[in-house]
Order: structure tokens, then sequence, then C-alpha cells
């Protein structure tokens, strides 16, 4: 699926600069984005290193299971397939609680290592089932406070940069629970297909 | 606002405080432990520069076409028949592909519109409600070498169009 996506995504825009005389422009693109995807990454690594340092230490410190053992009955419920007290779940719950206050530069680093220890439970270059719902739940966003968004707002002078605040949680919520409801019937559905 | 603001920027240092001061009360090797980890940083950031690159070469190929922005005026009318307003429409279709596409044109809808105009709020409500779903699975499937993604583009995408549907709903009636 990501194979034909990706390869179609670059065919159509191909074929349609050859129709449409952007092709100066798709040529100059393919080069600055591919040097902006290097920007990025560096960007990241920054990020990455600092917070897997201190989650090393967090979680040596026993503080990711302190913090895992306090949701424990709702994220059980979320993800049946990972063991209670397994490393996994502080991380999720470390990504999630970053999320949900803006802090997307915390929430990566958290969400990648919770991403590998599921991939050490599962031992599959698949994707797993609670991969998919960890996803599923970071792809609705778990944002409790649309920092970026009130930031704007204030920029061109909002009289409330802060009202959209309560529409944007309850739209997230929302998208939450249908995240939840499609993940758990596609899972469904595709164990079906497998069986 | 204020306090917002306030617990943003107090909440990564204190978080790190506690971290620390736990660690050091029992006798951690703090900074080996950190460097330790931070190892594990570098690894990750180069093993996930070709997964990053290939997706947004492949996604910028599209959008410097101009075959968003044509595909984008055909499909309107046939939204704005169902009551999606079409000033809408190219942030609600760009919002899973591209975060800085989506991050630009809410600015911009910000900006013509006026932060509290309806189309204002929408954007901003839009903006905040959802996220990047393609550079999330990007991320974190290419962060760990996951190869088969399975089912888990078609989940984030129906939970996209919840997502968008509910933000165009509650503004709605919320605000008017």
């Amino acid at each position: 699926m990501v194979n034909i996506i990706w390869a179609c995504m670059a065919i159509i825009g191909i074929i349609y600069a050859m129709f449409n005389g952007t092709m100066e422009e798709v040529n100059k693109a393919v080069f600055e984005s591919a040097q902006e995807a290097v920007t990025l990454s560096i960007a990241l690594m920054s990020i990455l290193v600092f917070w897997l340092g201190i989650m090393k230490v967090a979680e040596a410190a026993k503080i990711l299971k302190a913090l895992s053992s306090l949701f424990k009955p709702i994220i059980t419920k979320l993800f049946p397939e990972i063991p209670p007290q397994h490393p996994a779940i502080g991380y999720i719950l470390a990504n999630f609680t970053a999320n949900m206050f803006g802090l997307g530069n915390a929430a990566t680093p958290m969400g990648i290592k919770a991403m590998e220890e599921m991939k050490q439970l599962s031992g599959s270059k698949e994707a797993s089932r609670s991969m998919i719902t960890f996803l599923a739940l970071n792809t609705s966003g778990l944002t409790l406070i649309p920092t970026t968004v009130i930031a704007i707002r204030m920029q061109f002078k909002s009289l409330a940069p802060t009202e959209i605040v309560g529409t944007t949680i309850l739209a997230s919520l929302i998208s939450l629970t249908g995240a939840i409801i499609v993940d758990r019937i596609c899972y469904h559905i595709d164990k079906r297909k497998h069986q | 606002m204020a306090i917002i603001s306030l617990i943003s920027t107090w909440f990564i240092p204190c978080f790190i405080l506690l971290v620390l001061l736990l660690a050091t009360g029992k006798k951690l090797p703090t900074y080996e432990l950190f460097v330790e980890g931070g190892k594990e940083g570098v690894k990750m950031a180069f093993s996930l520069l070709p997964f990053l690159l290939g997706m947004l070469v492949s996604i910028t190929i599209l959008r410097s076409s101009g075959f968003i922005d044509a595909f984008i005026q055909v499909i309107s009318p046939i939204l704005s028949f169902f009551g999606i307003p079409p000033d809408i429409v190219p942030l609600a279709l760009i919002r899973p592909i591209s975060g800085t596409a989506a991050l630009g044109m809410t600015t911009e809808l910000i900006s013509t519109h006026g932060p509290d105009s309806f189309i204002g709020r929408l954007a901003s409500t839009m903006q905040g409600s959802t996220d990047t779903t393609l550079y999330i699975l990007t991320i974190y499937f290419g962060a760990v070498q996951i190869k088969k993604m399975r089912y888990a583009l078609k989940v984030g995408l129906v939970a996209d169009l919840i997502g968008i549907m509910a933000s165009i709903i509650i503004v709605t009636i919320i605000f008017s």
C-alpha cells in the first residue's frame, strides 16, 4: 500500500507537470525537498539524542514504571497484547502526556522508543496490532492545548485567541473515539482474512 | 492564556529536574545513562533519514506540479454541495499529507478571513484537532524499520476524515 501511494504521488506529479508546464518547479522541488529532509533529520537528531538520554535515566530511576501503573487499567484495555509491566507502556504514556501538552518535540522520541519496545515484543518486520493502535491514537491528534494555533491567532490580533480550545478538544475526542473504533474494526477484518 | 503558557514552559524543565533528583537519590550513574540513551538517538536519526527524504520528495513533486490545486478545484463544488465551505477544502485535504503546508494554509486562512471569523475558527480547530498522518507513519515506522504497515494507513486516514467532519459540525453548532 505504501509503495503504491509513494510511487503514485511522484508519477502523477511528473506526468501532470508535463501538461501543466510546471516541470521547472518539479525539478527544483526534488532537490529542495531532499535538502529539507536532511535538515529535518538533523533537527530531529538533536531532540532524539536529548530525550532518549533523559528517558534512559528516567527508566533506570523507575519513573516510567510508576507512570504506567497509574494508568494501567485504561492502557491494558487499549493494548491487550502488551504485558502490563512491560516498559512499552511507560513510553506510550510518556508520548501521550507530551502530546497532550503540545510538546511535539518531546513526544516523538518517546513514541519511537515505544515503537521499538513493541517491535521487540512482536519480533517481526510487520506492524503489530499494538503499533497500529498506538499510531491511530497519535494521528488523531491528542492535543489538549493547541499552542501553535493559539500563537497564530494572537499574531493576527484575535479578540479571543483561546476560544478554539474547547472546540479543538471536542473535535479531538470525537476523532480519537473514531480512531479506536476504526482500529478495532480493521483488526478484526484483518484477522478474519488471515484465518 | 498566561497559565497555559506558564505550564508549557515549566513542564519540561520540571520533568528533567524530577528525573535527575530521583536518579541521583537512587545513586544511579546519571551521565553515563544519558549518554547511552543519546547514542540510540543518533542511530535512529540516521536510519530515519531515507524514509523521511523519500516521502518528502514524493509529496513535494505532487504539490509543486500543481496537481493538488487542480484536484481541489475539481472537487470543491461537490464538497460545498454537502455544506463544506470551499475555502476550507484545501486545508482539509492537505492536513494528513503535509504538516508544514497545512500550517501555512491555516495561517493564510486566518490572515485573510480574520481569526474570529467562521473560517478562521474552523481552520484553527481543524489544525489543532488532527495530525499529519503520513508524516507520523513515516517517522515511527521508519525509525524502527517496519516495512509492512498493514492497515495502519487506512485507520489513520479514516480518523482524519472523522476529525475534519467533527470540526466542521462542532464549529458550526458552537459559533453560529
